[in-house]
């Protein structure tokens, strides 16, 4: 067990992390070579700061939840933006996993104090559950729903609840916290070659959506589209 | 030898293939496709092959990282479905909602990299023309900013290259290719209708001209094929409203029509050729403006998507490109036209947003301040301006016999949008809202009228004196 440990504490988590970041990055060069001004119809280059203001408000407002979505299906998109804040600000600021890093690679930030990210954790995990039933239940989302869409939810859910039952010491603390290491690398290795991938696709999108508007769709009437 | 030559005088006229991968370049065949009215060219499809090797080319091509994105990004959230019109108006159905429309149709194909076959395609094209306008409304609702419209419109491309096209649309490519124009008009039909219009109503309008390929113009006026066909009426009011505003201007004998049917249907090298023609004419002439006429998908061929089939990295035509819109504003605006402002519409009345110039090139805000001089109880429809749904007739749907029925259905939006409005009198400066709405009332006959800006500006517009008939003078003075 302790040599399991040590293996998906070190190594693993290195290789995990390696395949994380050169997997992103590698996803962001094959979206940006991929743009071309003739197929897309849009004047990435000639047209630049039309196209940088498109991206900023593109980005500005569905980053915030200030667009028409939002207003239309608040429960929904409330839901959603809980669940990414919560994803994303737990595991990057708990307390635990800073002094893992701090000890590993002598670099550590700010943290949020105990127990706020374990709600934040147990917010993920309700999210997720009101996902999955929404995927079993609403005619509208089971018809495009495919078993990848299952898939990425466990994956991404997967590290929170393995993480509460570790920090909450309930069964094997040591196999829990296993698992749970094991969870996170499995996320990390999945975010380049799942469609979990719109942890940077997403912004390659909406830029490039903000930047049509911008440049082509009415943004040099000076009026942005209203989101 | 000789048997050869014999089965092939033989062979009659109409054994011609009437479905083919390739677009229609001779009148010949033409004639052909508009003879069989659909009927054997939808029978021969059912037979018609896939090309997957050829298909598989176009996909490596033209298939880049912005359309795999969105393919593969789609969280299935199904957040566009309640954005489109065709969702709406067919009782919320789950076949409707946008990312199931282009995961089934696009997606499988590029999942298959083009290894399907002939009942796939004919699937693809029924969703592509018969389940969507390309009205682009549910790209502005995703989170994700994935654009169905813009995806669509790319799978019509892929439809076409494999000869999975509306027969309507294969014909409305091929007279592109033939008459440079969407409808059998050439370029001395088009002069003589200006010709015609001129004396017509020069009676009226003395000094009335329609200057035909006059150099250094400011202003090209450019128009839609039906108007020299059908409603020529429409070009004379044109003059009459350049003339009364004293405009500089003039109509291109060659590159007359702005319309394109090729991007509709997806044929990509006819858009350019088509456009090309209208670029040449704006040079041939070094006219400082274009002005198009009160069409939707004009504007968006010509203006807005024109440039990059033409290949102009700056994405800008030769010159800069008014709706008709944006002109009679500045008209206006200018006091270059006058209206009575007695004569202002008194009926409460509504305006309709065509997606192509309002969701998809801004001018979201020149149609109402039109609205503010022309009518005294104007009422939004809600939603309205980049929000506004499709008429229900866009992307060439209106055109379609094949799909009449899924347009019929589609039209109720519209049709309860403008009920909720209260108003009997819609504003629609496009030709194919014009025409949606104009079958909305013969099919839903809720008792409502529509009209172009250019009728009701005619109507309101002071002549100012000095082009007033002369014998009115004399009459008067006598
Ligand atoms: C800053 C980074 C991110 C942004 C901007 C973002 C944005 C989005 C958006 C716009 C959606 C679609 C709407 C929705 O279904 O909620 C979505 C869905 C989703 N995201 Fe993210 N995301 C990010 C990072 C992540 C990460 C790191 C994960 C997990 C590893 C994740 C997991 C999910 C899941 C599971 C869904 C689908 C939810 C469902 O089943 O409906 N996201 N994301
Ligand atoms: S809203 Fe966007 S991400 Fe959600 S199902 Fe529709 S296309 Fe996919
Ligand atoms: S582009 Fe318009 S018609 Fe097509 S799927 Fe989207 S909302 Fe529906
Ligand atoms: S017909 Fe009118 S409303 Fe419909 S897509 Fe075209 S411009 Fe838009």
């Amino acid at each position: 067990m302790v040599a399991i440990y040590e293996f998906v504490r070190g190594p693993l988590a290195l290789i995990s992390f390696a395949v994380f970041f050169v997997g992103c990055i590698y996803r962001i060069i094959w979206y940006v070579k991929g743009l071309d001004w003739r197929l897309d119809r849009v004047a990435y280059s000639t047209q630049r700061s039309l196209g940088i203001k498109g991206a900023i408000r593109s980005l500005f407002h569905w980053l915030l939840p200030l667009n028409r979505t939002t207003v239309n299906h608040p429960i929904f998109m409330g839901a959603t933006y809980l669940f990414h804040l919560c994803l994303i600000i737990a595991p990057l600021f708990l307390v635990a996993h800073v002094v893992l890093i701090e000890e590993s690679w002598n670099i550590s930030w700010i943290t949020i104090p105990d127990p706020i990210p374990d709600y934040m954790a147990m917010v993920v995990i309700a999210v997720g559950v009101f996902f999955l039933l929404r995927r079993l239940t609403n005619p509208d989302v089971k018809i495009i729903t495919d078993g990848s869409d299952y898939l990425v939810l466990a994956i991404a859910v997967a590290p929170f609840i393995t993480g509460i039952l570790a920090y909450h010491q309930i069964f094997d603390n040591q196999l829990m916290t296993i698992l749970h290491i094991l969870a996170g690398e499995i996320m990390l290795i999945a975010i380049p070659f799942t469609k979990l991938c719109h942890f940077v696709l997403f912004f390659c999108s909406r830029i490039q959506l903000g930047m049509d508007y911008g440049i082509k769709r009415g943004g040099a009437h000076g009026r942005g589209i209203a989101w | 030898m000789a048997e050869e030559a014999k089965t092939q005088e033989e062979k009659p006229q109409d054994k011609r293939p009437l479905v083919s991968r390739v677009p229609v370049k001779d009148k010949e065949m033409l004639d052909l496709l508009l003879a069989d009215r659909g009927v054997t060219y939808y029978e021969e499809m059912k037979k018609f092959p896939v090309d997957t090797e050829a298909f598989k080319k176009t996909l490596d091509a033209s298939c880049k990282s912005r359309i795999r994105t969105w393919l593969k990004i789609c969280a299935h959230c199904g957040m566009c479905a309640d954005t489109c019109f065709f969702y709406l108006a067919n009782d919320r159905d789950p076949k409707q909602v946008p990312s199931y429309k282009i995961q089934s149709t696009l997606g499988e194909i590029v999942k298959r990299n083009g290894d399907v076959d002939t009942d796939f395609m004919i699937n693809c094209m029924d969703t592509a023309w018969g389940k969507c306008t390309c009205c682009n409304r549910c790209g502005m609702y995703c989170p994700h900013g994935i654009d169905m419209g813009v995806m669509f419109g790319y799978t019509r491309g892929l439809c076409f290259s494999q000869g999975f096209v509306p027969h309507e649309m294969k014909i409305g490519s091929g007279m592109h290719w033939i008459f440079n124009a969407q409808m059998d008009v050439t370029v001395e039909d088009y002069v003589e209708t200006c010709e015609w219009m001129v004396e017509e109503n020069e009676e009226y309008y003395p000094g009335l001209t329609i200057p035909v390929d006059k150099v250094g113009a400011d202003i090209m006026y450019v128009v839609n094929a039906r108007e020299p066909k059908h409603y020529p009426q429409d070009l004379a009011v044109a003059a009459i409203l350049f003339h009364l505003a004293g405009e500089s201007w003039t109509v291109p004998s060659k590159g007359w029509e702005g319309t394109s049917l090729a991007m509709f249907a997806g044929d990509w090298a006819c858009c350019k050729q088509q456009v090309e023609n209208v670029y040449a004419a704006m040079e041939r002439l070094k006219v400082k403006r274009y002005v198009g006429t009160e069409c939707g998908h004009q504007h968006r061929a010509t203006i807005t998507e024109g440039p990059y089939w033409a290949g102009r990295k700056s994405g800008d035509p030769p010159v800069p490109g008014l709706h008709y819109v944006e002109w009679v504003l500045e008209a206006l605006e200018t006091g270059k036209l006058k209206l009575d402002p007695a004569k202002k519409i008194k009926e409460p009345c509504t305006l309709q947003d065509p997606c192509n110039y309002v969701r998809n090139h801004g001018l979201t805000d020149v149609t109402r301040k039109i609205m503010s001089y022309i009518a005294e109880d104007f009422r939004e429809m809600s939603p309205n301006r980049e929000h506004n749904f499709c008429c229900g007739g866009g992307g060439g749907m209106n055109g379609i016999g094949r799909y009449r029925k899924e347009r019929n259905i589609g039209l109720k939006v519209k049709r309860d949008q403008i009920l909720a409005t209260g108003t009997k009198f819609v504003v629609s400066a496009c030709h194919n809202c014009w025409d949606a709405i104009r079958d909305l009332e013969e099919v839903y006959k809720i008792g409502i009228k529509w009209s172009f800006l250019k009728p009701i500006l005619l109507e309101m517009v002071i002549v100012p004196d000095h082009l007033k008939p002369k014998e009115e003078e004399e009459g008067a003075n006598e």
